[in-house]
């Protein structure tokens, strides 16, 4: 089962920067390792991450073989509005996750 | 003066003293770099609180046909307190010492009429930490039970035991060398304070058990099977050696 663990404030003043941690559990199999029997793992890595403010796109970012298993991403915005920030995961054979979290700007 | 000198000396001596034989013993947590040792303080960043998470969807979720962990035990923050520090601990049925995943185990075989979860599977590590989440911060309280003397003395037995190829006892570096630098990593003391522990090395969460079993390999020995006796009696050896160290679980190590 596929966890995502959001930390975000949740309430904020109009024009503060916030900071979003987001992880997520993953493998990030790098497609080049083998296993015992010596056959080629294949790859399996999450690609892309997006994050939605009320709609509008704040922030993404492009994820790599390289990169540690249940990536880690951490990022600032600007609070503008009440609404809703949503948290998209895409990766290899299909995979994909969103996560919401409410915020409140006063 | 020399009077003088020795009233001021002698207490300095005797405080040094007392200092010295005040608790020398380290969690593995400060042979960290303070980068790991960040990770694992914040739960944001704490990669083991993933495992957390599952461990308490787990612990509220009730299999068909039988109760959930919480319809016995209830809120695990109030009812699971502290319990985890106390593991191994006597076993009733068994007759014998277990492990907080065997107890978890046999809970789930008798009362919830389930099949066990299998050894380092994501749900029994997850019930482990979220469990072992509850006595963070508490000291480790092995349990004052004299039936668990014999086999925490096997335990104690198996610390100091040269085993494998290379002939290495668990004492050998953890009690004779702990500071120093194997292969570049520093030797820490062996105390198994942060279990089930998210390991970088890993890439994913693992037991004591698991990382026991690295070790053996690594001095070239057959490792004992999950679950065996011997792993249970080391387990019960080390949290009697880490009594009173803070509970520190889910631990970040490299």
């Amino acid at each position: 089962m596929v966890r995502a663990l959001i930390n975000c404030p949740k309430t904020a003043k109009k024009g503060e920067v916030i900071e979003i941690k987001t992880l997520i559990s993953h493998v990030m199999e790098t497609g080049y390792r083998a296993d015992s029997v010596g056959k080629v793992v294949p790859r399996d890595i999450l690609r892309r991450f997006t994050c939605r403010y009320a709609g509008e796109q704040v922030f993404s970012a492009d994820l790599y073989p390289a990169i540690a298993a249940n990536p880690f991403i951490s990022f600032t915005t600007v609070a503008t509005a009440s609404g809703t920030l949503s948290f998209t995961w895409d990766g290899d054979n299909g995979f994909t996750q969103t996560e919401t979290v409410a915020i409140i700007v006063t | 003066m020399p009077r003088d000198l020795i009233r001021i000396v002698l207490p300095l001596v005797l405080a040094s003293g007392l200092a010295l034989a005040a608790d020398q013993r380290r969690s593995g947590f400060e042979f960290m770099s303070s980068s790991t040792q960040q990770m694992q303080q914040e739960d944001a960043l704490n990669p083991g609180m993933l495992w957390v998470a599952e461990g308490e969807a787990l612990w509220n979720e009730a299999p068909a046909g039988a109760q959930s962990c919480a319809g016995c035990h209830g809120d695990a923050p109030a009812g699971m307190r502290g319990v985890a520090a106390r593991y191994p601990a006597f076993d009733e049925h068994r007759k014998k010492p277990v492990d907080l995943q065997q107890r978890i185990n046999s809970c789930r075989e008798t009362r919830q009429q389930q099949p066990a979860f299998a050894a380092e599977s994501r749900a029994l590590l997850g019930l482990s930490s979220y469990i072992g989440l509850q006595s963070r911060g508490l000291p480790v309280a092995p349990p004052d039970d004299p039936r668990l003397q014999p086999a925490r003395l096997r335990g104690a037995a198996l610390f100091n035991a040269p085993m494998g190829q290379l002939n290495f006892s668990c004492a050998q570096c953890h009690t004779d060398n702990p500071g120093r630098r194997l292969a570049g990593s520093p030797i820490p003391q062996a105390h198994p304070t942060g279990y089930p522990i998210y390991r970088l090395e890993w890439q994913a969460m693992g037991s004591l058990q698991r990382r026991l079993r690295n070790c053996m390999t690594g001095v070239r020995a057959e490792p004992y099977p999950y679950g065996a006796d011997e792993m249970v009696e080391l387990e019960l050896y080390l949290n009697t050696r880490a009594a009173s160290m803070p509970v520190e679980t889910p631990g970040v190590r490299p």
